[in-house]
């Protein structure tokens, strides 16, 4: 038996959440400000710098952010690693939030955004070559499977429900959702392994636009590291938080065994930067870049010390290490996407580029509705991973290795 | 378990391996310009800025004049390409020499814009020419971050903005008129015609008079052929004209992505893989552990 998620229960107007719901109402002010006035009145891009923060971040390090739930199901279906299982719904949940609000921050970036739709539905007039065409239809098409793969929780949720009609309906939908699950485990394991590497490839376009140190043709691989480095940093940032906003037991045991892995991944990476940089004879730029070699030894070392954190975790797993570490981890993907896509991108001219108000807004505005709804949701359906109710015969595998007594 | 975890491994790197050899199998095959590909030649060394090209373009295109105060006074001086203006007069200078420099669509012959539009609403037509379809283009701007030479122009204060570039007076053509700029300029600084003829037209001209050039015919080979060509009295650094190799902007990408996803084998392998793994370990889905 497993360690049952069940629902945290309590209230919904915290004072977190009141502030959330603040960040929420500026953003919705600032984007109604681009949909009436446009996106030169509300934002900073320019033809130099047309993808700004709304891509960059919302987009780009959004769904790196949002890449738990693939990482995980990586870790438990495809090496077997069933203990690691009372994380993977809650991170199922920060993806499928994570990518919803990557596909909001879109119709905010896309000029035509009310042509938006005609995408996934016009296979006629798709270009085989487009890069943004499959990370766009992969993107999707994840959102649906994330929302199937998450189906079990929805239905629990609704079989414990007071309306006896829903109870009946979930209960007998309940086996049909499991039966299906290794299809979409597998469509949840490929679509993001696709679009995650191609976000790399998207860079690789803009040519001598994106700095030497940058440009290669291994950012497709480097994309797909860095999500799961970005996806390993989240599952502890959201265990840990979740411990503490809800009171949970930190399940400390299993993220230390954890961080081996997350620890590896890091050190391939920096690896392979460091060895390609050497095959196309580009590390004499890793001291002349001037301004951008700091950002680049900012990534390195930032990463470095995520790597040492996590390998140094040892059997227990101090919180606050494993915390030092999802941050540095998360932060060192998320300044190698953003150097990508906006600090290490250079169109030339003059041009110039740093997001406006509104732009800020809008993407913070992002953040707090995503925050709201995994609160809302966590409370009321079964996300997270509960105690186990007194006189349980069998002590539930994650329980036994997470709990602290 | 050791059996099962090996098999996936194995299954996975057979499908990464796969991908990896079919890379340099698939390089792709260049986009090569056509002879009677229209295009437009611009000698730097004729040019007087004078810009008439910039005033009939506007015309011929029904654009509006981009007009700035300046001391108090109005102009229509567009700086630089932009959502209204499809081509431009600028000046360069080297420190010793200066003159002035056309900016319009260098019409690639395998064009980066082309090759991420999403829906195609970028596209080669006839005669080579780069076409924008307005009702296939979402405005996601990836153009602007593909193209080499900054050419695709955003409406940034349309509500219905759209993508702004050359396309060669293509809608003039069936009065049997060509490019509008070419047809005014006084100085033959621009002409239009078939990329073979042009270029003919340039090595003669390269010939005829060699020292007053400098850095051969830009866009013979640059960034895999254009059909707009250059000619320069000071290389083509100070022009604005970026250093492209021979390839393509789009080869490295495409030769990337389709070695990993040629046929689609490589995405319908890993799906089976990964979805075989997840009914196996369909357990550890359950929180058990082997």
């Amino acid at each position: 038996m497993t360690a049952r998620a069940t629902p945290v229960q309590g209230k919904l107007l915290t004072p977190g959440v009141k502030l959330l719901l603040v960040l929420w109402a500026l953003g919705t002010a600032a984007g109604l400000y681009r949909f009436t006035q446009g996106l030169g009145a509300a934002t900073a891009m320019n033809d130099g710098y047309p993808w700004g923060i709304w891509i960059a971040v919302d987009v780009v390090i959004g769904t790196g952010l949002a890449s738990g739930g693939y990482v995980l199901a990586f870790l438990v279906f495809i090496l077997n690693r069933g203990r690691y299982h009372p994380l993977v719904r809650p991170a199922l949940l920060t993806s499928l939030l994570g990518y919803a609000v990557a596909g909001v921050g879109v119709a905010f970036d896309l000029g035509r955004y009310w042509t938006m739709w005609r995408i996934p539905v016009s296979p006629g007039l798709w270009n085989h070559t487009s890069v943004l065409l499959e990370v766009a239809l992969c993107m999707m098409a994840y959102v649906l499977v994330l929302f199937l793969e998450l189906s079990p929780a929805w239905l629990e949720g609704l079989a414990a429900g007071r309306d006896p009609a829903r109870a009946r309906l979930a209960a007998r939908w309940l086996p049909r959702a499991q039966k299906a699950l290794p299809i979409l485990v597998g469509a949840g394991l490929l679509l993001p392994t696709m679009h995650q590497s191609s976000l790399g490839a998207l860079m690789m376009m803009a040519g001598l636009k994106l700095h030497p140190l940058w440009h290669t043709g291994f950012l497709p691989l480097y994309f797909l590291l860095t999500a799961f480095i970005m996806g390993f940093g989240v599952i502890y940032f959201e265990s840990i938080f979740s411990s503490l906003a809800f009171g949970r037991p930190l399940e400390h045991r299993l993220l230390a065994r954890l961080g081996r892995w997350v620890g590896v991944v890091i050190l391939v990476f920096l690896v392979a930067r460091f060895a390609v940089l050497g095959l196309e004879g580009k590390l004499g730029l890793t001291v002349s870049a001037g301004r951008l070699g700091f950002f680049f030894w900012a990534e390195v070392l930032i990463l470095l010390a995520a790597a040492a954190r996590f390998l140094g975790l040892g059997q227990e797993g101090r919180p606050d290490r494993a915390l030092q570490a999802a941050l540095l981890a998360m932060l060192g993907g998320t300044l190698y996407r953003l150097d990508v896509f906006l600090v290490a991108y250079d169109p030339g001219n003059g041009w110039i580029y740093f997001p406006s108000l509104a732009e800020i807004l809008v993407t913070l505005g992002l953040i707090a509705t995503e925050t709201v709804v995994y609160v809302l949701l966590v409370r009321r359906f079964p996300i997270l991973a509960g105690i186990s109710p007194a006189g349980q015969p069998t002590v539930p595998v994650g329980l036994r290795e997470g709990v602290t007594p | 378990m050791t059996l099962t975890r090996r098999g996936a491994l194995q299954a996975l790197g057979a499908a990464a391996a796969g991908a990896a050899l079919a890379t340099p199998a698939e390089a792709r095959t260049p986009h090569r310009s056509a002879p009677d590909d229209l295009g437009l030649l611009y000698d730097a060394t004729r040019c007087i800025g004078c810009r008439a090209c910039v005033t009939s373009c506007r015309e011929a295109n029904g654009e509006p004049r981009d007009v700035t105060m300046m001391a108090g006074a109005p102009y229509d001086a567009p700086v630089d390409l932009n959502g209204h203006t499809l081509t431009v007069i600028k000046q360069w200078s080297d420190g010793t020499r200066d003159g002035f420099v056309k900016a319009q669509c260098m019409h690639c012959a395998d064009p980066a814009c082309a090759s991420v539009c999403m829906m195609g609403a970028l596209h080669k037509g006839p005669r080579g020419v780069v076409e924008y379809s307005v009702d296939r283009c979402v405005g996601c701007r990836n153009c602007q971050i593909a193209c080499p030479f900054n050419v695709p122009k955003f409406q940034w204060t349309s509500a219905a903005p759209q993508i702004a570039k050359c396309e060669l007076c293509r809608h003039r053509w069936a009065a049997g008129k060509g490019p509008a700029c070419a047809e005014v300029c006084p100085r033959q600084a621009v002409i239009a015609g078939p990329r073979s003829e042009l270029l003919a037209e340039a090595h003669r001209r390269l010939a005829a008079t060699p020292q007053a050039y400098q850095g051969g015919v830009y866009g013979e080979t640059e960034g895999g052929g254009t059909a707009c060509l250059y000619l320069s009295p000071a290389g083509f650094g100070p022009l604005g004209l970026p250093p492209l190799g021979r390839e393509p902007a789009p080869a490295l990408v495409e030769s990337v992505q389709h070695g990993i996803y040629q046929g689609f084998v490589a995405p319908v392998v890993l799906f089976g893989a990964f979805a075989v793994m997840a009914w196996k370990n369909r357990a550890a889905g359950q929180g058990e552990e082997p």
